[in-house]
């Protein structure tokens, strides 16, 4: 009934880009759930927008600013409390190159 | 068939402020992985950017600059992407309403100025490092340089050549440092460029295909990779072949190029509106008073540098190719009004030993007060030039006050005439073969003498005064 | 002493007034959790050490005649999105299961700084995503009216343990009604406030321009009192809002007379149930009984309030949530051959089905063809859905609805049908969307014996509007 169809090449690019991994069974369903939120999000062309200016933040009178004065000491020791795997005060990871 | 090059520049560059753009995390160097650190610029959950003043008025003091107009509603916009270096794995930049548009610099070529068009320059947040661990085969991950401030300046595709590339970059890092805005070194990465490129047969309306070059270090790599990617692209072109549109990575040391595609690298980098960060207003009086506070420029200062100081065009040139060094000599011509000798001085010794040091213009330590203090002494022939090496190298290292070092060492010429003639009447006694030469008119002998009296005095008497001293008793 | 029939107001009095020590209300407060809470599940984790240290702290303070505020001393319980240094975070996920912060989110600082005590984290939807409080990573908190039905979300465990009575101050976060249909759910008070006017540094975001934290409590007058504490600019959260005052509390007393309050047709003509529709109605005569004038109007775009919201919300999750990548803190997958496959496989195993769909939904609305199609077109919509609002205000100093469409389902009814879930929202998401303040109050109970909330919607900056009906109602209730 849908008019939105969800393929399997989408699916794949979106998990890329999420950096997620489904399973096929996983995959069947998030095309399914996709496609009807997405039929359902279509309700929304319904409303004429074209003279309207999208609205990203409600309140955007006042500027917030720092001032760049040195307010934060030694970090490593907190951040490294968290992390799964760490060597000479920095955190591993798979190779990047 | 004849090919033309077109380059455009992203060049990013790192700002001079003391804290990060959106944390008061310390930017300074050298400091032990992760310690310049908070939950804010390692991307803990929670956390939340406040964005740095100084970063707005940096960014602004080079788009005035760079004659672009200032976004006076501009907004943050994340770009997201995975890669462990980027710990929330969105960099926080701006695409839709970047803080610049719309400028341009001049360069001069030889066929006379171009302007080269800047499309915008915006802000954005540095990454961490990553270190490859040979021993494990791993990455590790320092976050010290994550969210440290850069602005990207993208121009438009107005160049041509390296030389003209080379001529941009040089101009922008002059105006930026001039700025005080960034010491723009590309060996130590505070200024990077990545170049994109395409060729067209000449005449050609429409541009190719073009290609971006990252880790361009040096601008010898820059000039090598431009000329490599150009002739990579014309022999494809020639073999029938396309020219993919990528971002290639340099090797300068191979000379070669690679392509950076992955399929984990979509780069689909779903940018939209950071809402954690409020919209920036910039106010026409904000904008004003950062440009009342913008110095005079290289350019500006050559040219009055020639008019004020009737300085020749290239002294001008060379001292205000480096701020400091500019600085130093309005300075020191201000307290010695000495201006060509001041030049002479900067271009000189102060030059040659900032490059046998290998130092930095900025790390200068001479005052303008004792290197205008070495010029009196000299002028006035209280010490000869070789003295005034010695003691410039010494104002170079540390600055001392030339009057007590030159005391204190007993460098001073002689100058009491008695004490002066009493080592002539010696040196006339002693040479009695000499004086007797000279007076039978072999105009000669005085050198001789002149040379026995400088060398008795240890080189401290001033040759014009034991001239007139030895005329006067001969 | 019964603890249990004090309001938080009156525990803090006696506290002060040292009719009871903090310790002794620590011990109620920890015997009434392990009691009730194998049933209800509203609490993740408590720190009973941490909330014993820092009572004797303030036992002493009180000793020495200090006070904090009105509620020192007593006992708080805090949604697990929010920071607690040193006290596991968890966002109710396996991906964060072991997180422990550096650092207090600044609500929380505000409530330590004011002498209320934290005893512990509440259960929540695993980030916030979900109506139920089942999505959670622990599962799912039970409504303690009825431990068949769900509690709502995503603050369920918050509100059930107000609820519940094992305690009577608690904070959640509100993004799409994540405070109020749970409080409308579990009978309890739960206040959404402007946008901006408590800090978010130190909430997990969900969707950040629509999150914000929030008070919930068994009465109005300690949901006022709490907000007043968690209420202030904060240098490092840039969306917080300077405000001339925060004295909610201060118009508790004053009556409804005058006041203007609009209830918009198609929010109770929707699919609405009766009972429900019923309540709005007592609630209209009560409002009109005490003065107030109450008249029904058309607010409009009701259809298009939640695609708006989730295409929104989806997307800003989907960027919030790529920080949970195994690398810098929480969990990392065992097996994997490169950064690639560390990401995906954390990632996957790390986040639930919720969490997922959403953040696969998200990434698509932003990816590239589809940004203008969805996300700028649900920019545009909000940016309708305001207008709406900013008109109806020039009418009315405040709008009265239901908060959720029918009273708490039974559990395990609703995570079959997602769009069915999404529009149990439909009510609430309006106010996020403009930034607004809405309080949701009960209002009695169905003939199930399942609460039942009204809520009032104020203009940005309106919550002593809010205030004033919401106390005039729950007076009227006692």
């Amino acid at each position: 009934m849908g008019k939105n169809t969800i393929d399997d090449e989408t699916i794949e690019y979106v998990g890329i880009l999420a950096k997620l991994e489904l399973n096929d069974e996983e995959k069947e369903k998030a095309k399914k759930d996709m496609e009807e939120m997405l039929d359902y999000v279509d309700k929304l062309n319904e409303l004429d927008t074209d003279d309207v200016l999208p609205m990203s933040h409600i309140f955007d009178s006042e500027n917030a600013f720092r001032e760049d004065v040195v307010t934060n000491g030694d970090g490593c020791e907190e951040l490294l409390n968290n992390a799964p795997k760490v060597k000479e005060n920095m955190i591993v990871v798979p190779k990047t190159i | 068939m004849e090919f033309e090059t077109v380059i455009g520049l992203e060049v990013h560059v790192e700002l001079a402020t003391k804290t990060k753009i959106f944390c008061g995390c310390s930017t300074a160097f050298g400091a032990a992985p992760n310690v310049n650190t908070c939950p804010v610029c390692t991307g803990m959950p929670g956390s939340l950017p406040v964005l740095n003043k100084k970063v707005l008025e940096y960014a602004i003091a080079v788009g005035l600059a760079t004659n672009c107009s200032i976004t006076q509603y501009s907004k943050f916009d994340r770009k997201n992407y995975f890669y462990p270096d980027n710990p929330q794995n969105y960099q926080i930049s701006q695409l839709y309403l970047p803080i610049c548009r719309n400028g341009h610099v001049d360069i001069e070529t030889e066929a006379g100025i171009k302007s080269i068009g800047i499309h915008e320059i915006h802000m954005e947040e540095d990454a961490g490092k990553l270190i490859h661990d040979e021993w494990e085969d791993t990455s590790l991950v320092d976050y010290n340089r994550s969210g440290v401030p850069l602005i990207e300046i993208v121009s438009e595709p107005d160049m041509r050549s390296a030389d003209e590339v080379l001529k941009y970059l040089d101009k922008l890092r002059m105006t930026i440092a001039y700025l005080g805005a960034s010491d723009c070194k590309l060996q130590e990465g505070s200024m990077r460029a990545d170049v994109n490129l395409s060729v067209r047969p000449v005449g050609s309306p429409e541009y190719g295909t073009r290609t971006e070059m990252k880790n361009l270090n040096s601008f010898k790599a820059i000039r090598r990779a431009i000329e490599g990617e150009r002739a990579r692209q014309i022999e494809l072109i020639s073999e029938g072949k396309q020219v993919i549109q990528e971002t290639r990575h340099w090797d300068d040391n191979k000379e070669y190029s690679y392509a950076m595609r992955s399929k984990e690298d979509a780069q689909d980098y779903r940018y939209f509106p950071d809402p954690d960060l409020v919209p920036i207003h910039v106010s026409d009086e904000l904008i004003e008073s950062i440009r009342k506070a913008q110095p005079e420029m290289a350019e500006q200062k050559q040219k009055r540098y020639v008019s004020e100081f009737g300085l020749p065009e290239y002294d001008s040139e060379q001292i205000t190719s480096e701020k400091p060094l500019a600085d130093l000599f309005e300075k020191t011509t201000e307290i010695c009004n000495n201006p060509k000798k001041v030049s002479n001085w900067i271009m000189g010794e102060t030059m040659r030993l900032i490059k046998e040091r290998k130092l930095d213009a900025k790390d200068l330590k001479i005052s303008p007060k004792n290197l205008a203090e070495l010029i009196d002494i000299t002028e006035a022939g209280e010490i000869n030039s070789s003295v005034a090496k010695e003691v410039f190298e010494k104002i170079f290292d540390e600055d001392i006050s030339p009057k007590e070092y030159v005391k204190n060492n007993n460098l001073g010429n002689v100058s009491d005439e008695g004490e002066l003639e009493r080592i002539i009447k010696e040196v006339i006694e002693e040479n009695p073969k000499s004086v007797e030469d000279y007076r039978a008119g072999k105009k000669k002998a005085m050198g001789f003498l002149v040379g026995q009296t400088m060398k008795k005095t240890g080189g401290k008497a001033e040759p014009g005064k034991v001239n007139g001293i030895l005329n006067k008793l001969l | 002493m019964d603890i249990s029939t004090l309001s938080a107001k009156e525990l803090g009095d006696c506290l002060f007034n040292k009719e009871i020590s903090v310790k002794e209300v620590l011990d109620y407060t920890y015997k009434t959790i392990e009691e009730k809470d194998k049933d209800i599940n509203a609490f993740v984790s408590l720190c009973k050490e941490e909330a014993y240290e820092r009572g004797s702290v303030i036992q002493e303070m009180i000793d020495r005649g200090e006070r904090l505020s009105p509620f020192m001393g007593v006992p708080i319980a805090i949604k697990d999105n929010m920071c607690t240094k040193g006290i596991k975070t968890t966002c109710c996920s396996k991906i964060l299961e072991n997180f422990v912060p550096n650092y207090n989110a600044t609500a929380v600082e505000k409530v330590l700084d004011a002498g209320l005590i934290v005893v512990g984290k509440t259960n929540m939807d695993e980030f916030a995503m979900g109506s139920t409080n089942e999505t959670s990573f622990y599962g799912p908190a039970k409504n303690p009216h009825d431990l068949e039905h769900v509690t709502g979300g995503s603050s369920g465990g918050s509100c059930a343990a107000v609820a519940a009575g094992e305690v009577k101050l608690a904070l959640g976060s509100d993004t799409g009604g994540s405070i109020r249909q749970p409080s409308a759910y579990c009978g309890t008070v739960g206040f959404k406030p402007t946008y901006g006017t408590v800090s978010r540094y130190g909430l997990i975001a969900y969707a950040s321009s629509l999150d914000q934290i929030g008070p919930i409590a068994g009465n109005v007058t300690d949901t006022a009192l709490l907000l007043e504490i968690i209420s202030g600019t904060d240098e490092k959260d840039s969306t917080s809002v300077k405000r001339d005052e925060y004295d909610f509390s201060s118009v508790l007393d004053m009556d409804v007379k005058g006041m203007r309050i609009g209830i918009p047709n198609d929010y109770i003509s929707h699919g609405l149930n009766d009972e429900i529709k019923e309540k709005i109605n007592e609630t209209a005569e009560k409002l009109k009984a005490a003065g107030a004038e109450v008249t029904n109007f058309d607010l409009g775009l009701l259809d298009y309030v939640v695609p708006a919201y989730y295409v929104i919300a989806c997307a800003e999750a989907s960027s919030n949530l790529e920080r949970f990548d195994g690398v810098k803190y929480g969990f990392r997958a065992d097996n994997y051959e490169d950064l690639h496959t560390m990401y995906k496989r954390s990632r996957t195993k790390g986040f639930g089905k919720e969490v997922k769909s959403r953040i696969m939904l998200g990434s698509f609305v932003l990816s590239s063809g589809y940004y203008d199609a969805y996300y700028l077109k649900a920019l545009k919509t909000k940016a309708l859905i305001k207008k709406a609002f900013d008109d109806a205000f020039k009418n009315y100093d405040l709008i009265l609805s239901p908060v959720a469409p029918s009273t708490a389902p039974k559990l395990g009814e609703s995570l079959s049908d997602p769009i069915k879930m999404y529009l149990s929202d439909i009510y609430t998401v309006s106010v996020n969307l403009c930034s607004l303040p809405s309080i949701s109050v009960p209002v009695g109970k169905s003939k199930e014996g399942l609460p039942i909330g009204v809520q009032f919607i104020g203009d940005c900056f309106g919550e002593k509007n809010c205030l004033r009906a919401a106390s005039m109602m729950s007076n009227g209730e006692a």
